[in-house]
C-alpha cells in the first residue's frame, strides 16, 4: 500500500513541478518579436525572442562559423554586437581578447535575443549558404586519408575562392557539430561538386563520420568560409606550402591557377614524413609537365625505412622553401596549410625572403 | 505570541550561534570557491538567503501537509531536492525575465545553489528539530543570512590575505580552511546568547 501511495505522490508531485516549470517557460520566456539589424541596415531580421543569436541567424540562413553547435566550447561564432545583448558573460571571456571585448565582440551562441540588436558580421558570411549534397565517390589516398567527393543537390552550385573551406555537419549523440574541411577540387573549374581530403583522427567527430560515409549518403554543410584571397594579377608568383593532410587548399589553388593562368609562376611544396604519406604526386607531376612554370616539390622529413626508396627532396619543408625561392624582388603571395610548427617555420623563411605579412595566408590545425 | 518570539530567537540563533556554515560546515564548496571577491560573495549570499527562505517554507508545507499525513516521510530527501531544483529553475526564469540587471548579478549563481548542501540541510533541520511553520520560515531566513554573513566575512579576509606572505604549502584552499576554522571558533563566542537544539 505504502509503495503505491509513494509512487503516486512522487509522480504527482514531479508532474506538478514539471507543469509549473513548463507553464513558467511559456509565459516568462516570451520576449515577442525582436529585430536584428545586420551591418547597419543591410539586412534586418525579425526573429522570435528568447533564443540565442546564433540560432536566430541560422534560422534566417546566415551561417556564421561554429564548430561546437552552440555549446560555447569552440569560440568560432564571433560577431560584433553594437547595441543590445547585455554584458559579456563569464562563458565568453576565455575566447575573447581584451581588444575584442572592448569593441563589443561576442560569441553569438551565448548572446540571447531579448531585445532589438544591432550587429556587425563580416560581409562574406552573408554569402554563406547551406548545401545539401550526396556522396558521389570515396577513394583512399593513403593509409589514413580519404578523398571524398560530394555532388551538390540544393543549391546546385557553390561559388568559392580557391583555398576556402566548408563546415560539414556531423551528427553526434548530443546534437550536430560542425567541422571545417578545405575544398580540394579547383574552385574555378568545378562548381557543382566539393571534394575533400579527410584524415581519420581516432575519436574525431568529423573524420569518423566522413570516413564512414558510403556512396549515395546525404551530407549537409555550410560554406564557403575562409580568408584565402588569391591575387588576380598573373605577374604575382604564388607559393603554396602544405604539410601532412594540409593538401586540400593547396591542390585547389594549384589546379585553379593552372586553369586560369597556364603560364603563371607557381611553387607547390608539400612536406611528408615518409613515402607512405605521399599522395597526388603523380597527378601533380603530370600537371607540371604541361605547365613549365609550375614547380612541384615534395620533401620527406623522416629517414627512409629499409625497402623504401625516394629520389626527391628530404628534410623539413621550410628548408626546401628556403632553397628554391630566390631573393630577386619577385612579387609573391603565399598560402600555407599544415601543423602550427610548420606554419611558423615557413612564415619565418618567407619573411626573410621579403614577403609582407598581408601576402601570407595560412590555415593552422 | 510565544511562537512569534521563538521564531525571532531562531533567526538570531541561526545567524550567530548555530551558523549553518560555521557550526554544521554545510555549503562549503561554494563557500570556498566564491569567496575570492567581495561582490561575488555578496551576490551569492543574497541568492542563497532568498532561495533558502522560500524552499524552507515550501518544503515545510509539503512535508507536514503531504508527506506526513500520507505516512510517506521516507521520500523526504528526494522530494526536497526536487522542490529545490524546480524552485531554483523557476527563480532563474523569473529574474531573467523581469530584472536583467539582477539576473546578471545573481543569475550565474543560481545553478550553483541547486547543489548547495546548506539549502537541503536547512530544509532537513526544520524536520529534525520539529519547527512550526513560522519557526521554519525564520530558520530558513536566518540560516541564509548566516551563510551570507560567513561568506562575506570570508571574502573580506581573503582580500586581506592577498597582501600577506603565506608559505607556499599553505596558499589557496589550505589557508582558507584554517581561516574558516578560526572563524568557526570565534562564532562560538556567541554561544551563550541564545540557543537552539
Amino acid at each position: 500500500m505504502s509503495i503505491v501511495v509513494s509512487s503516486l505522490v512522487l509522480a504527482g508531485l514531479f508532474a506538478a513541478l514539471a507543469g509549473v516549470l513548463t507553464f513558467a517557460e511559456k509565459v516568462l520566456i516570451n520576449y515577442g518579436v525582436c529585430q536584428i539589424d545586420i551591418n547597419r541596415q543591410e539586412r534586418v531580421l525579425e526573429v522570435e525572442g528568447g533564443q540565442s543569436l546564433l540560432s536566430a541567424l541560422f534560422e534566417n540562413e546566415i551561417y556564421i562559423p561554429s564548430a561546437c553547435g552552440g555549446k560555447g566550447s569552440c569560440g568560432y561564432c564571433k560577431v560584433r554586437v553594437v547595441s543590445g545583448g547585455g554584458p559579456v558573460l563569464p562563458t565568453e571571456t576565455p575566447y575573447l581578447t581584451r581588444r575584442e571585448s572592448r569593441s563589443g565582440v561576442r560569441l553569438a551562441c551565448q548572446v540571447k535575443v531579448r531585445e532589438d540588436l544591432e550587429i556587425v558580421v563580416p560581409e562574406e558570411y552573408l554569402n554563406v549558404k547551406l548545401f545539401q549534397a550526396v556522396v558521389e565517390s570515396t577513394r583512399e589516398l593513403t593509409y589514413d586519408i580519404k578523398e571524398i567527393t560530394l555532388a551538390l543537390r540544393e543549391p546546385p552550385e557553390i561559388e568559392a575562392r580557391p583555398g576556402q573551406y566548408v563546415q560539414i555537419e556531423a551528427p553526434t549523440p548530443d546534437g550536430s557539430e560542425y567541422r571545417a574541411y578545405s575544398i580540394s577540387s579547383p574552385s574555378y573549374l568545378v562548381r557543382d561538386k566539393v571534394e575533400l581530403n579527410v584524415r581519420l583522427v581516432p575519436g574525431g567527430i568529423g573524420s569518423t563520420y566522413l570516413h564512414g560515409l558510403q556512396k549515395g549518403d546525404a551530407v549537409t554543410f555550410t560554406g564557403p568560409y575562409g580568408e584565402f584571397a588569391l591575387s588576380e594579377d598573373p605577374e604575382v608568383e604564388v607559393v603554396c606550402v602544405g604539410g601532412g593532410v594540409g593538401m586540400a587548399p593547396i591542390k585547389n589553388l594549384v589546379y585553379s591557377i593552372c586553369a586560369r593562368w597556364p603560364e603563371r609562376s607557381c611553387f607547390m611544396f608539400f612536406g611528408c614524413r615518409g613515402p607512405r604519406d605521399i599522395f597526388y604526386y603523380d597527378e601533380f607531376r603530370a600537371l607540371a609537365a604541361d605547365h613549365p612554370n609550375l614547380r612541384v616539390i615534395y620533401a620527406l622529413s623522416d629517414p627512409l625505412e629499409p625497402g623504401e626508396s625516394w629520389d626527391g627532396e628530404t628534410g623539413f619543408i621550410h628548408l626546401a622553401v628556403d632553397r628554391y625561392l630566390k631573393q630577386d624582388g619577385t612579387r609573391r603571395q603565399a598560402f600555407l596549410c599544415g601543423p602550427p610548427p610548420m606554419i611558423e617555420a615557413v612564415t619565418q623563411v618567407l619573411a626573410a625572403k621579403g614577403l609582407a605579412e598581408q601576402d601570407v595566408f595560412y590555415d593552422k590545425f | 505570541m510565544e511562537h512569534q518570539t521563538a521564531a525571532f530567537i531562531i533567526v538570531i540563533a541561526a545567524i550567530f550561534t548555530n551558523n549553518i556554515l560555521l557550526s554544521n560546515f554545510l555549503g562549503m564548496c561554494s563557500f570556498l570557491v566564491c569567496s575570492r571577491q567581495l561582490e561575488t560573495a555578496a551576490g551569492l549570499g543574497v541568492a542563497v538567503t532568498f532561495v533558502m527562505t522560500c524552499t524552507a517554507t515550501l518544503n515545510y508545507a509539503i512535508y507536514h501537509w503531504v508527506l506526513v499525513p500520507l505516512h510517506i516521510d521516507h521520500l523526504t530527501f528526494i522530494v526536497f531536492i526536487a522542490v529545490i531544483a524546480a524552485f531554483v529553475q523557476f527563480v532563474e526564469m523569473f529574474v531573467e525575465r523581469f530584472s536583467p540587471k539582477l539576473y546578471h548579478a545573481l543569475g550565474i549563481f543560481l545553478p550553483l545553489i541547486t547543489v548547495n548542501c546548506a539549502i537541503l540541510g536547512a530544509s532537513l533541520f526544520l524536520v529534525i528539530r520539529k519547527y512550526s511553520f513560522t519557526q521554519s520560515i525564520g530558520f530558513g531566513f536566518g540560516a541564509g543570512v548566516g551563510w551570507a554573513l560567513a561568506i562575506i566575512l570570508m571574502a573580506g579576509l581573503r582580500k586581506k590575505m592577498g597582501y600577506s606572505n603565506i608559505p607556499a604549502p599553505f596558499q589557496g584552499v589550505a589557508t582558507a580552511m584554517l581561516v574558516t576554522g578560526v572563524m568557526a571558533m570565534t562564532f562560538m563566542g556567541f554561544a551563550g546568547m541564545v540557543s537552539i537544539q
